[in-house]
């Protein structure tokens, strides 16, 4: 899940993988650093995900040898929309979400489904648990429902304490988040890295 | 369940416990009514929320296809109590809160995060009503309002009568 603030953003999953009712691992993050400034979120299918990133990783190499340059992650996000429609009648099996800074600095989230479709937003959970996350962000980070309160603008230590709190609620009802999360905040410094441990049954 | 469409909630707190349910009735997509009645007075200090299908909520005989959601307070104690169960009529008796619905997943969520225990009424009422709502704004067949009712022992709200008087 994701959530863009004024001049960072924050991408957070979980590290367990699991295959109906086993674990495989304890210690695998779904978040995968694509530059200082652009982390890209991925579940799903495992295989289809290791396929996806190496392939991105790959065409931003190309594009940093071509241009000279790091690739921004307005780019990345319009690139990755085509490379997942170029596979539209055999698809990844990926839930993808994008989130970095924008050129101007400002954080930025982008959420993708299998093939391509994607939009540009300020909060997003993806997963099996994003039906009980995607609410809650609503409540608090969209304020719906809400009446007369004050949109002030979302500082980094609020954000990343609602992520906390959003997935130990999680791996409370859902069986497939659990273990630990990692939570990748990005400012104009770079990626900062925080992990958090979760109920491991 | 998904053919009608319907959120209910019931959760426990101090002294007091409420039950919330929304308000749509629909057939699929099509939405024909906003002012649906699934929450039901069963007695005093007793209610009972029936989410499933539309014709057997409103019958008199079974069998039923619902999902029933039961809250109240102890005649005698005035203990707290919220329950839910299957069709077939197995029970659930938790300690905290309970949801049933098509929005389950939403409503699990929200209450996760959002309920703690021993709450007073008046939060009790904001809380609940909170988990509904942003809830149902994720399901397409459950919505258009809500109706929540708080119970109160009367024990405990003779001290502070006028502060829930607007509930």
């Amino acid at each position: 899940m994701a959530i863009a603030g004024e001049d960072f953003s924050v991408i957070a999953s979980d590290t367990r993988l699991s295959q109906g009712f086993s674990i495989h691992s304890r210690d695998l993050p779904k978040t995968y650093k694509l530059s200082n400034s652009t982390v890209l979120g991925a579940c799903g299918f495992h295989g289809d995900v290791l396929t996806l990133t190496k392939v991105i990783n790959a065409r931003l190499k190309i594009y940093e040898n071509e241009h000279h340059k790091k690739m921004s992650t307005t780019a990345i996000a319009a690139m990755l929309s085509t490379m997942l429609y170029y596979r539209r009648f055999f698809p990844y099996y990926v839930y993808n979400i994008v989130a970095g800074l924008d050129d101007e600095g400002k954080g930025c989230v982008f959420s993708f489904d299998p093939v391509g479709s994607y939009e540009r937003e300020s909060y997003r959970a993806g997963g099996s648990a994003s039906s009980m996350l995607q609410p809650l962000l609503d409540n608090q980070i969209g304020f719906k429902n809400q009446q007369g309160v004050e949109r002030l603008p979302l500082s980094k230590d609020k954000v990343v304490n609602l992520v906390k709190d959003v997935f130990i609620s999680a791996s409370e009802r859902d069986i497939y988040t659990g273990d630990g999360i990692i939570i990748n905040i990005i400012t104009k410094d770079g990626v900062q890295e925080e992990r958090f441990p979760l109920r491991r049954d | 369940m998904e053919y009608n469409g319907a959120a209910i909630i019931a959760m426990k707190g101090k002294n007091c416990v409420a039950i919330a349910a929304d308000r749509r009735f629909g057939v699929q997509a099509q939405t024909v009514g906003t002012n649906f009645q699934k929450i039901f007075e069963m007695g005093p200090r007793l209610f009972i929320g029936l989410p499933g299908l539309a014709t057997d909520v409103q019958t008199v005989f079974g069998p039923y296809f619902v999902e029933p959601v039961i809250a109240g307070l102890d005649p005698k104690t005035f203990e707290p109590f919220v329950a839910s169960m299957d069709l077939i009529g197995c029970p659930m008796v938790p300690d905290d809160f309970v949801v049933s619905g098509t929005c389950s997943e939403q409503m699990y969520g929200m209450c996760e995060s959002l309920w703690e225990p021993d709450l007073e009424p008046d939060d009790l009422f904001e809380t609940i009503s909170q988990a509904l709502l942003n809830a149902v704004d994720r399901d397409a067949v459950s919505g258009w309002g809500a109706v929540v009712y708080v119970m109160i022992s009367l024990k405990f709200l003779t001290k502070k009568k006028t502060r829930y008087k607007r509930h």
